[in-house]
């Protein structure tokens, strides 16, 4: 398949160098290990937050590295966890003074490698707490599987665990809050086709031309069944339906949405299925808080939409509106 | 060290294999991640030179880990880390110390992973593999006694995590569609063992 790209191999490596290249007044890029971090750290007497996972997502988790938002992002090779080492880096980059909170979507590995690197940090003296970002409805939370995956939930908690730590907030308070994100997020999503590992040179899955698949992860694994397309508005009410049926929305709720794009849909589509998801919450009652529409955590090249449900309470809506300055993600400054 | 290089060498003759697999039921880049990490560990090998079967180890182990990713980083990092500890500083070991030092690395998987036997993982073959090892071991066999059946053992506890449903890992979210594939993490313990074996008998 083509893409715009050298050798494979050397994929993540010159997307951080274009990445440093357009951004040098919001982040630094640090390499072997590799992670990208705040222009101005350490902030002193902030709580570092540091977040990371495989490549291939962004802008997650590069873009959201600034102000309000991750001091460091660790980027693994494509949609693999970043290792113990990339983390232990940045922490004695980015750390302040007010601790470590690692933001650590559900994945085996990414626990795995994130563990290693808390250990590894607190041998050093400081103090890291983390939070597990487990968002998917797709799956089956359960004994048998290894639980849910972590995806657009991450980009409200990041948001929201930056504005929180921007204020100074201590550490336990910091992690009450993206725990609370974490606690009241839901999110589902669908793919039309495949993506490509650069690195593999073939797509992830098959997929037929008159099928979909429905609960999809973010790292082109296949996802919880395949089934005939439908008009949109049918696949976003199958996709509702499962949020609220997992976290179910009363008249007078107020919600954050993310309407996400994979990386190869285009904004018309999905404007089009935010059509239909304000119309499902607009039905119940629930007020619209915040809308973001786009491309925020993505699957390379893969054609799809994610919904991302986050419901809001007073702190969260502050925090959610406090401002914010990294190359995916601008408001308020 | 040649067990090493025979890994290396099994894992990039078959990382499109593994790929594949992999790609069935998770996300496609578990070749393409042992393949990388086996040749950073023999460059780590060749640069520094290591005196002992602990050292060496030990280096690999630090290798993989921070060149794997993902879950496979920690879990194979974890195997060659538990024999470094396992192998100390000894010169040279033992049919039964190395039996020893698999045992510890096994413990270590399972610690890390919270795997069992039947979750459609590595340890479905690490377990027999090793039990089956300590057994003959400790009836007076040697390793190149055993090797034929450790190496047929181990690719029979391959195959047989292909019915299995997966618990453990991106596979498991795919539920009963992980059932009829492969197991990638069990493929590349197959080769494991199989370089590991092919290294013995080579004297």
């Amino acid at each position: 398949m083509k893409k715009l790209i050298n050798d494979p191999e050397n994929v993540v490596k010159e997307m951080l160098e274009g990445m440093a290249a357009a951004h040098p007044d919001l982040v630094k890029v640090h390499f072997e290990p590799n992670f990208i971090y705040r222009a101005d750290a350490p902030v002193k007497d902030k709580v570092a937050l540091i977040s990371g996972g495989g490549s291939g997502h962004e802008p997650l988790h590069g873009g959201y590295v600034g102000k309000g938002m991750l001091d460091a992002a660790c980027p693994g090779n494509v949609f693999t966890s970043p290792t113990p080492d990339q983390m232990y880096e940045a922490g004695k980059v980015v750390e302040g003074g007010a601790g470590i909170l690692l933001i650590v979507k559900n994945y085996t590995g990414d626990v795995m490698n994130f563990d290693m690197a808390a250990e590894l940090l607190r041998a050093e003296g400081y103090k890291v707490e983390s939070v597990v970002i487990a968002d998917d409805v797709a799956v089956e939370q359960s004994l048998y599987s290894a639980g849910r995956r972590g995806v657009g939930g991450t980009v409200f908690a990041e948001k929201i665990g930056g504005a929180a730590a921007e204020k100074g907030w201590p550490l336990e308070e910091v992690k009450r809050v993206v725990q609370k994100v974490a606690d009241n997020v839901r999110s589902i999503g669908i793919a039309l086709t495949p993506c490509t590992v650069p690195a593999a040179g073939k797509p992830t899955f098959e997929l037929g031309e008159d099928e979909f698949e429905f609960g999809i992860g973010i790292h082109g694994e296949p996802g919880r069944k395949r089934l005939k397309m439908k008009p949109v508005d049918e696949i976003v009410q199958m996709m509702m339906d499962a949020i609220l049926q997992d976290m179910p929305l009363e008249k007078g709720d107020e919600a954050a949405l993310l309407v996400n794009g994979m990386g190869g849909t285009p904004l018309m589509e999905l404007y089009i299925v935010n059509r239909k998801v304000s119309q499902i919450l607009d039905g119940i009652g629930v007020r619209r808080y915040r809308t973001l529409v786009g491309n925020y955590i993505t699957s390379l090249e893969m054609q799809g939409a994610s919904i991302t449900v986050l419901k809001l309470d007073d702190e969260l809506k502050e925090l959610l509106d406090a401002p914010v300055h990294t190359p995916a993600l601008r408001w308020g400054l | 060290m040649r067990v090493i290089r025979t890994f290396a060498k099994y894992l990039e003759e078959n990382r499109d294999y593994l790929t594949r697999l992999d790609a069935a039921i998770g996300d496609g880049d578990h070749g393409i991640n042992m393949d990388r990490g086996a040749k950073t560990a023999l460059n780590k090998l060749e640069s520094t030179d290591p005196k002992t079967p602990g050292e060496l180890m030990r280096i690999v182990g630090m290798a993989l880990l921070s060149s794997v990713g993902g879950a496979a980083g920690p879990l194979y990092g974890t195997v060659f880390m538990k024999m470094s500890m396992a192998f100390g500083t000894k010169p040279e070991l033992s049919d039964a110390e190395l039996v020893q030092g698999l045992k510890q690395a096994l413990a270590g998987i399972k610690g890390l992973g919270k795997a069992e036997i039947g979750d459609k993982t590595m340890v479905d073959v690490w377990e027999p593999v090793v039990e089956f090892m300590e057994e003959e071991i400790n009836k007076g066999k040697t390793l190149a006694d055993i090797c034929g059946d450790v190496v047929s053992l181990a690719e029979e506890r391959m195959r047989a995590t292909i019915p299995m449903q997966a618990k453990k890992g991106r596979a498991s979210y795919l539920g009963e569609r992980s059932i009829g594939h492969q197991d990638p993490g069990a493929t590349s313990s197959y080769y494991f063992f199989k370089s590991l074996c092919e290294s013995l008998e080579g004297g």
